[in-house]
């Protein structure tokens, strides 16, 4: 299913291209507000668990996965580069599911290996940086398969990828009671939670919803992106 | 041995199972509701076939059909019997050359043939790699990144990564533009040599020049449709026959519509605005004529304008014819 000459591809197109400098841009600043807030109170207070949860697994952790997720796929249909790849007898799903590790790898290096250490100035080695770390870990995955379904699915990916972060994940699933259960925000958190036991983190499902939620949503996602690609089309000048 | 004799002898013969048969079945494609393909169908077999028509007459839709990309809207598209829509095996036979200029630029072109390689599994990926960029006279320049390249040697790297796994049915859109003349003459003797040795070739043109040097067979595009379809000498028997346009101007237009008339070149005359329009039935004989007949009749020549040279009007009569 994993196809090395894709994923070896896909690597160097990601980092052949200036936008891979953002990618360390959301882990920087996670790093410095932890660095202030550390200098301003201390480990006293209950401010790693809100900078972990909300800022390093709700915010740093989509936005990097959404930079470099819709640059997988995106940026190979939007110059059509793609051609080159599809035109071989490689399996799609294949295609999709090499796209998708590398993407959840870039991830998990530029977002959730900085939220371990963010984790690890607040509170030094701890069950909360840990767990976090845990819990971006499989925000990686999850979030990696949404926007490469959306990269195969739709044009101007970016903007698909933003509104379900900012529109759903931040608003809609704050608000609407019932749409926690289709928050990879809260399926991370619930995974994080589940692994520290701190109650600060904003996490409103438990171990097993979180897991079998987001295994769902993988094997979904993965597979219709499968079936989007194996329709891909050229576009009409 | 010169680079240029390599490529015109070195191709191998197709395999023993065969040439294979690519078929368009009354394909009509849609984009919304523009049509692109219009009831095409033909059928293609070893050798080389030029697809020939203007810019936007509907050759790249042919092609993409061709390779998978799209689907037909109406009809069927098959090559060695299968569907290339959603079928991707199709391409341990076929090999695609895309028109865009889109490459993976930050890779040399060693590394993009050699990655197409091992994209088709082949047993000795940088063995087929070489070969490849040995065909297209690519070794030289092959550990430069593309994104440094001319047009044309990216257009190179593109036909080595599609002829890496020795592809018996080979399509290409486009493939001179942006070549030198030295690049082009080696891209049709290459080409040639792959027809020649029973692999299935279609390529697109607007240019009529270049199909005419390289095709056998001809097929005619024009507005999504198939205009003319077969030998390459019927076709410009055909086009070169039909009544050419000319726009004049002179000291006496209308004494030399009387002139012109008496001509057995000239079908008829018309006086415009724009001066005197002449359709002349052999473009030959009434250039020569023109200049003769008019200064016996003490009548100066201004200004002659051929109007129908355009590819456009050539196929607009075929299409009429």
């Amino acid at each position: 299913m994993y196809n090395p000459t894709v994923a070896w591809i896909t690597f160097r197109a990601l980092f052949g291209r200036r936008r891979a400098l953002l990618f360390v841009l959301p882990a920087i600043v996670l790093v410095v507000i932890t660095l202030a807030l550390k200098g301003a109170h201390g480990t006293v207070s209950d401010w790693p668990a809100l900078v972990l949860g909300r800022v390093g697994v709700g915010a740093v952790v989509p936005l990097t996965a959404l930079l470099v997720g819709t640059s997988v796929l995106g940026s190979e249909i939007d110059d059509n580069s793609v051609l080159h790849l599809l035109a071989t007898p490689v399996r799609r799903r294949d295609v999709i599911v090499s796209k998708i590790a590398v993407s959840a790898l870039t991830t998990t290096l530029f977002a959730a290996v900085p939220v371990l250490i963010a984790g690890i100035i607040a509170q030094g080695p701890h069950k909360l940086a840990f767990g976090c770390f845990i819990g971006g870990v499989l925000g990686s995955i999850v979030y990696s398969c949404l926007f490469v379904l959306i990269s195969a699915a739709m044009r101007h990916p970016v903007i698909y990828s933003l509104a379900y972060v900012a529109l759903w994940e931040q608003l809609i699933a704050t608000l609407v009671g019932g749409a926690k259960y289709l928050s990879i925000e809260q399926w991370s958190l619930g995974l994080a939670h589940s692994i520290s036991n701190n109650g600060d983190l904003d996490s409103h499902l438990t171990f097993t919803p979180s897991i079998v939620l987001a295994v769902i949503a993988v094997v979904l996602t993965t597979w219709y992106a499968t079936q989007r690609l194996s329709a891909f089309t050229v576009r009409a000048d | 041995m010169s680079a240029l004799e390599q490529a015109a002898v070195p191709v191998a013969a197709a395999d023993q199972d065969g040439p294979v048969t690519v078929r368009f079945d009354h394909v009509t494609h849609w984009y919304g509701n523009v049509v692109a393909v219009n009831d095409i169908s033909l059928e293609l077999g070893p050798g080389v076939t030029g697809l020939l028509g203007p810019n936007g007459a509907g050759k790249s839709t042919i092609l993409h059909l061709l390779s998978g990309f799209l689907s037909p809207s109406r009809g069927a598209v098959t090559i060695d019997g299968v569907s290339p829509w959603r079928h991707p095996d199709v391409f341990r036979t076929v090999g695609l050359v895309p028109e865009r200029d889109s490459v993976y630029a930050f890779l040399t072109a060693r590394e993009f043939v050699t990655a197409s390689a091992k994209l088709h599994r082949l047993p000795d990926p940088k063995a087929a790699a070489e070969r490849a960029l040995d065909l297209v006279e690519m070794q030289q320049a092959a550990d430069r990144p593309i994104s440094t390249y001319s047009k044309g040697m990216r257009q190179r790297a593109k036909v080595a990564a599609a002829l890496v796994h020795d592809p018996k049915v080979l399509l290409l859109d486009e493939p001179f533009n942006g070549m030198d003349p030295r690049q082009r003459m080696h891209m049709m003797d290459l080409l040639r040599g792959l027809g020649a040795s029973g692999r299935t070739i279609l390529f697109s043109s607007h240019i009529l020049e270049e199909v005419e040097k390289l095709a056998d067979t001809v097929q005619v595009v024009v507005a999504g449709r198939l205009a003319a379809s077969g030998d390459y000498r019927t076709i410009r028997r055909l086009m070169t026959n039909r009544p050419h346009v000319f726009v004049l101007r002179s000291t006496d237009d209308r004494a030399l519509a009387g002139v012109l008339i008496a001509s057995d070149a000239v079908q008829g005359v018309e006086l415009t605005k724009d001066g005197l329009e002449v359709h002349a039935s052999d473009h030959g004989t009434f250039t020569r004529e023109l200049a003769k007949v008019s200064r016996a009749a003490g009548i100066g020549l201004r200004e002659v304008v051929p109007s129908d040279e355009s590819l456009e009007s050539v196929f607009a009569y075929l299409v009429g014819s």
